[in-house]
């Protein structure tokens, strides 16, 4: 856990273990996972699809079904301890402190009401405005995500506007009541390319008109470097790698994180035959090694790997991963080659 | 939106005279019967099936028998029965539908409510006792046959316990008109009521919170959690409101088939001469004027009943609006 002795943590998760149960028993999916966001920051958490970056995000909300996943841990939102909060504190919390924007903007807003409804509905949930206030409200939020012509906009029903716009709605709803930290649910992967970067454009911008800190969930390296101040990689359950974007791009530490910088298409150069990739799956919760989860897959993988791979530290920067010193920096060159060398 | 309703009110029209034409087809036109001797009914005299082939037109192309036949239907409502000597379908069938439509109504706001209610109390309560509980009733509804409880409670409110304080209040067998008091009118129907809706409450309600519980995986679910809405408003503006889109499909067909007679035996145990048993009556003695009579308002129900179900999904449901 890396202090960050600058400003207090806004949110600070330690020790979060989230398990379900299944067929076969408790199987973990979350295990031991710690990290803090500071105010109006941007914490960018990677990994591939079920490597549990959503299921963490949703445990911290409550939004998991209580009776199905166990959740341990401390979670502290502004010194209040959210695992512990009941339901109707909690409540209060949700969409007015943290806003959360939902992966797929096509089945994220309930088809059969407005957006400006919509987005009314929720400040009313939290302040005492009337109906007309809340749906002026509801067309500035519109205006400020990039709507054209927010005052139509706002009578629209969600099937009547493109991707792209919903998730602007989808957007301006989460940032209705101001909340001090945005959860984003990979917000741009169901997105095209174009509107993907015109939704990120709009995350920055508006992080700093509203000043809430982001919680950006996604797979895409592309994303994390250009918004992300810090980045967390998760796999299998647990985060293996954090640090700035600057450290965890330029010098990353894991196996598993080069495998994903490797996997980043160039820009220039000659174009590869074959993107690489990582060989293998992650694998599913239950059939987690005890040692490092990464291994099966990891072509440095050696003996001391079953064991539970110790934190290796650079200053903030740190990796679960037995490799360190000269091998690593040699390891890492033969993977990412000049690249990152350079 | 009102462009949509229109349309849907002209397809209606169209699908009215498909049915009526099809109808006469079935009864008039079939090959190698003569529908004189039919209409005449059994052991008819030859003097009678003469004079109904010259009435109705028998002897002329089959466009003017269907226009005779829907002028004496709709016109000048003069049909009658040859088996019943003399006795006009069309005031038969205009006495039999306020029963129905009685007993119909009356049971579906009962059913409507009831599986609403069960079937939201089910879901919030998913998996627990309550909701074990709720399904376990809602089985045993669906499982009764309903003459067999309509005969039960009739045992017991018309019979055995009739003279105690519970049922005295219960009037004898038998439909009183609504004009006559409304209060004998209720007292009368509110156990037929009852009878019919067992069946449907546990249908409906089973069926509402399979869909229910469906629309919980939703991602505006969670939105709308993530919101911070309560969980009731949650349930009710946005998981309710969205499942009730299946749930006014299968009430227009049940409500159309139920009007145009299929609480036959509803109607029957609790001596109601409503359509359906109007119907049945007809059909054992191959009355075939009146079974004509009967179909055709049968049609019209389920017709009407479908189209306001559409125009109701225009009202609920604004992705079925054209733009």
């Amino acid at each position: 856990m890396e202090p960050h002795p600058m400003k207090s943590p806004l949110l600070d998760v330690q020790g979060l273990t989230v398990s379900f149960s299944s067929d076969r028993g408790r199987v973990k999916a979350i295990d031991d996972v710690s990290f803090s966001v500071a105010e109006g920051e941007i914490l960018s958490i990677v990994g591939e699809s079920g490597s549990g970056k959503s299921v963490t995000l949703m445990s911290l909300l409550g939004l998991n079904d209580p009776k199905t996943t166990f959740v341990e841990g401390a979670v502290a939102f502004r010194r209040k301890h959210l695992l512990e909060m009941p339901d109707r504190e909690l409540r209060r919390l949700r969409g007015k402190e943290i806003g959360l924007i939902s992966q797929d903007p096509m089945t994220a807003l309930t088809p059969v009401y407005t957006i400006g409804w919509q987005i009314a509905e929720q400040i009313r949930t939290h302040e005492n405005v009337s109906k007309s206030a809340a749906l002026k409200r509801a067309v500035e939020l519109l205006a400020a995500v990039g709507l054209p012509n927010p005052n139509e906009a706002k009578d629209r029903y969600p099937h009547q506007l493109s991707g792209g716009m919903r998730q602007r709605a989808v957007i301006a709803m989460a940032l209705s009541c101001n909340p001090a930290l945005l959860v984003a649910d990979e917000p741009t992967t169901a997105l095209d390319v174009t509107v993907q970067a015109q939704v990120l454009d709009l995350l920055l911008r508006l992080r700093d008109e509203f000043g809430s800190a982001i919680i950006l969930i996604t797979h895409d390296m592309g994303v994390v470097a250009e918004v992300a101040d810090r980045v967390h990689v998760m796999y299998a359950g647990r985060i293996v790698e954090k640090g700035t974007t600057e450290e965890v791009f330029e010098r990353p530490m894991h196996p598993y994180s080069w495998g994903l910088m490797a996997s980043i298409p160039p820009i220039d150069g000659p174009r590869l035959p074959r993107l690489p990739s990582i060989p293998g799956m992650p694998p599913v919760p239950g059939a987690i090694p005890t040692g490092c989860a990464f291994a099966p897959r990891c072509r440095f993988a050696r003996a001391a790997c079953l064991e539970r791979p110790p934190v290796r530290r650079d200053g903030g920067h740190a990796a679960l991963c037995v490799l360190e010193g000269e091998e690593r920096e040699r390891l890492r060159a033969s993977v990412l080659g000049e690249e990152i060398a350079a | 939106m009102v462009f949509s309703i229109l349309q849907r009110l002209g397809q209606m029209v169209f699908v009215l005279f498909g049915i009526s034409a099809l109808v006469f087809l079935i009864f008039f036109a079939t090959p190698g019967s003569d529908p004189a001797a039919r209409i005449a009914g059994r052991n008819a005299a030859q003097e009678t099936v003469q004079a109904i082939r010259k009435d109705f037109g028998f002897d002329r192309p089959l466009p003017v028998q269907y226009a005779i036949m829907m002028k004496k239907l709709f016109v000048s409502r003069d049909l009658t029965s040859f088996v019943n000597r003399g006795l006009e379908v069309v005031p038969q069938v205009m006495r039999a539908a306020p029963i129905t439509l009685s007993l119909v109504f009356g049971a579906a706001i009962l059913w409507v409510v009831g599986s609403i209610a069960v079937g939201v109390l089910a879901a919030m309560t998913r998996d627990t006792i309550i909701d074990k509980g709720l399904m376990i009733l809602a089985l045993i509804g669906v499982s009764m046959p309903v003459f067999w409880l309509g005969e039960l409670l009739n045992l017991v409110s018309q019979s055995r316990f009739h003279d105690s304080f519970l049922f005295s209040w219960v009037p004898g067998l038998g439909y009183k008109p609504f004009f006559d008091g409304p209060w004998l009118w209720f007292k009368t129907l509110v156990i037929p009521w009852f009878t019919l809706a067992a069946l449907y409450i546990g249908i409906y309600g089973r069926v509402l919170r399979a869909n229910l519980v469906e629309t919980y995986q939703e991602d505006y679910i969670r939105t709308a959690r993530a919101k911070g809405l309560s969980p009731s408003r949650v349930m009710l503006r946005h998981a309710l409101r969205m499942s009730l889109i299946p749930f006014v499909t299968m009430f227009g067909m049940d409500f159309g088939v139920l009007v145009g007679g299929a609480a036959l035996l509803t109607e029957v145990v609790f001596g109601l001469n409503g359509v359906g048993r109007l119907t049945y009556q007809a059909m054992l003695n191959l009355d075939l004027p009146m079974i004509l009579a009967t179909v055709m308002y049968a049609s019209f129900f389920v017709v009407v009943t479908n189209a306001l179900v559409d125009i109701l999904y225009v009202v609920i449901d604004p992705r079925v609006r054209g733009n």
